[in-house]
């Protein structure tokens, strides 16, 4: 009998058999439908019929195993008639369907099937409109937002509609400044409630921040937005180039390269400060810091003596020791997020460049790629996986393709999740280990997207000057 | 009749004897020799600092060859291989140099301009140098994902040898670039090793250290934004920098 891990939920993926079992693990949350959720991930071992095929395309559908929850989420109504209410109104409601809608872990029922009359409070709710046909939800999120003695205030619930005798799961109250920033971040935590109790206990990625270079000021600098890509704005003020954060796993700094007077150097920045902190010079091209889970230590590519390898040092630039002999060059590490004992990083020491793990002692250098173009790894929260940019199957003189790829570490199957031409490079996770962000060329210049990670629900975060090299944060 | 017969029995029967010792003589004949190998072609470069002089000023002439043996420069005569010589020439002069060698001939000139003008006055960092570097040190181009350098490189690595021997005063930065295809940091690290590779080749040469600063650029700052090959050639390389 042969498995075969699909990626469901999404449309038009590429896969490839990939071995061994992945047992399900199921998590009851009350009463609703069985959901399965590997790991904070949404692939799912399913038994079929072994197919000659290998490069088939994946339907969506039921038929597959797992069913998001049906989720109705009818826009919050104002609690009274403050002129205030109606833009806080607004941003609270576009945010929050943005979140659940993109969480991966509910399906939101179309609006077009909600009844006319909607409820902000929880004797206004009418059962059989929505667990009936045709919303045939099996939770309802709904509630009111205004502006009380000054306060903006939301109340919210989440109720399984299947069980009339007693359906409430949530009921929350969020009180905040009458301002649309705060409005956005009320949203934000209640679809995270939601989709903590609905996706398995895995923490909500809606208060998660992306850090990531713009050009858009004239020089490429740092950056970070929402997740959503609201609030984008500038970092760095250094008037040079600064390329390739990485926010440590506290978020309290970000380590990033830039071009100083003495070349690319290691550079600090406080979060909490606001500004670059001093951090030690190593001399040479130093490039592509990366934090350890733990937050002690860094590990970066310097060619301080003499082509570029992989070194580690403490968070505080002490300790400079060197990981990798080579040929090189070697770029681009990255932990494995849940142990911290292994390394992932690219070396061209046999040509073109290729993803490599080394255990953190820097014995057991293992290659992970077997051909073409391979950058930019990226380690999976879970530990499990990888996500690199690849340009397989790559020939003299042929530009390729460049796609974001999944790829199993165990086993080194791989998944493409990228299908659309074009350059895609620098795909980052989620906390939660569901979605990826990544630059892409596709819309004509360089801008970053968010995908889930199986490849659907892409959609564009930045739409101005050029945008790269994005990276999640931690939480 | 008879005589005759016998007479041409005699040749055949002694041409016979002739050839059977040759045939029976122990020493087989030699294979003939393997052809010599083809003589390489002689280079030659010449160049004059500075290339403007006032009358009564002097100049340096400088120049290099290889693979010659019989090396001369027109109104000078028969000089050494290798070599320089400082020249006070009373009216603008093209000084041309002819070198010979068992694999052919090459030649080499320069100009050497006399003027009533003065020359503009010598700062410290004088701009005629700078322009002079900008115009004679040559870029060193690489083949695609590739930091050591080309056959067809090497002549271009030579001349600016040359230049830099006969400016050692002169300190500059290489940059390396690489095209816009694939990954930004890869193409820095890449860029770094060829502007290595360009140090490499010079101080190996002979040209001292301290005067080389290296710096990667990667795909930051292209030469030319093209998608095609031409461009992308332009853009692999080693650029050579002035340093003030």
């Amino acid at each position: 009998m042969s498995y075969r891990v699909c990626l469901c939920l999404g449309s038009r993926n590429r896969y490839k058999r990939m071995g061994d079992t992945h047992k399900t693990v199921p998590r009851f949350t009350f009463g609703a439908p069985l959901l399965s959720v590997l790991s904070g991930l949404i692939l799912v071992a399913s038994v079929l019929a072994p197919s000659s095929s290998a490069q088939d395309w994946v339907r969506t559908g039921s038929g597959l195993g797992v069913e998001k929850v049906r989720l109705a989420v009818p826009d919050f109504k104002p609690s009274n008639n403050d002129p205030q209410n109606d833009p806080l109104l607004k941003t609270f409601n576009d945010t929050f369907w943005n979140d659940l809608d993109n969480s991966g872990v509910v399906e939101l029922v179309s609006k077009s099937f909600y009844p006319l009359q909607v409820p902000g409070q929880p004797p206004e709710v009418t059962f059989p409109a929505w667990n009936a046909p045709p919303s045939n939800a099996a939770m309802l999120a709904f509630g009111n937002v205004g502006v009380v003695t000054g306060k903006l205030t939301v109340q919210g619930w989440l109720y399984d509609v299947k069980n009339t005798a007693s359906p409430e799961v949530l009921g929350k109250q969020y009180t905040d400044v009458p301002t649309i920033d705060a409005a956005r971040v009320i949203a934000h935590k209640f679809a995270d409630e939601i989709i903590f109790r609905l996706g398995g206990g895995i923490p909500g990625i809606a208060e998660s921040k992306i850090y990531f270079v713009s050009d858009r000021s004239g020089h490429k600098e740092i950056w970070v937005m929402d997740y959503d890509g609201s609030n984008q704005r500038q970092l760095t003020h250094l008037g040079s180039d600064s390329l390739s954060p990485r926010v440590s796993p506290d978020g309290s700094r970000l380590a990033f390269s830039s071009l100083t007077k003495s070349g690319w150097d290691i550079l600090m920045y406080s979060v909490d400060l606001n500004r670059v902190v001093s951090f030690p010079r190593f001399g040479g091209t130093n490039l592509s810091p990366a934090w350890s889970p733990d937050g002690a230590r860094l590990a970066l590519s310097s060619s301080r003596g003499g082509n570029s390898q992989i070194y580690v040092c403490d968070a505080s630039g002490a300790n400079l020791h060197r990981l990798t002999s080579n040929r090189g060059p070697d770029v681009g590490p990255v932990w494995n997020r849940k142990t911290g004992a292994q390394i992932a990083f690219v070396s061209g020491s046999t040509g073109l460049p290729q993803v490599y793990t080394i255990e953190a002692d820097g014995t057991n250098e293992q290659r992970m790629t077997d051909q073409g173009y391979a950058v930019s790894p990226n380690w999976s929260p879970n530990g499990q996986f990888l996500t690199l940019a690849w340009i397989r199957k790559y020939g003299p003189g042929q530009p390729g393709s460049s796609d974001i790829y999944l790829m199993d570490i165990a086993s080194k199957q791989w998944v493409q999740l990228t299908h659309d031409g074009g350059r895609n490079d620098y795909p980052s996770w989620s906390p939660d280990g569901r979605h990826i962000v990544f630059e892409s060329k596709r819309s004509g210049k360089e801008e970053i997207w968010m995908m889930l990670a199986d490849g659907s629900k892409l959609h564009q975060l930045t739409f101005t000057g050029r945008n790269t090299q994005p990276n999640w944060s931690w939480k | 009749m008879k005589h005759q017969s016998l007479r041409v029995l005699a040749t055949v029967v002694s041409l016979a004897a002739v050839l059977m010792l040759g045939a029976c003589h122990k020493k087989t004949a030699p294979p003939p020799p393997p052809p010599p190998p083809a003589p390489s072609s002689p280079t030659a470069a010449i160049s004059v600092s500075p290339d403007t002089i006032q009358p009564g000023q002097s100049a340096t002439l400088t120049w290099q060859t290889s693979n010659a043996t019989d090396v001369s420069i027109d109104g000078i005569g028969a000089v050494q291989p290798s070599g320089s010589q400082q020249v006070t020439p009373a009216d603008s002069i093209t000084y041309h140099l002819v070198a010979k060698g068992s694999g052919g001939t090459q030649e080499a000139t320069t100009r050497l301009t006399v003027t009533q003008a003065p020359p503009p006055t010598a700062m410290t960092s004088s701009p005629t140098e700078e322009d002079l570097f900008g115009r004679t040190v040559k870029d060193i181009y690489f083949d695609y994902d590739k930091s050591d350098i080309r056959g067809d490189q090497q002549a271009s690595v030579q001349s600016d040898m040359l230049f830099l021997n006969q400016h050692p005063n002169i300190g500059f930065t290489v940059e390396g670039h690489c095209d816009d295809r694939g990954s930004t940091e890869y193409n820095l690290a890449l860029g770094d090793q060829r502007a290595s590779a360009v140090k490499n080749a010079l101080t190996t040469a002979g040209i001292n250290a301290s005067r080389i600063k290296t710096i990667s650029y990667g795909k930051e700052k292209p030469f030319c934004l093209e998608e095609n090959e031409a461009c992308w050639q332009q853009n692999r390389r080693g650029h050579f920098v002035y340093q003030k």
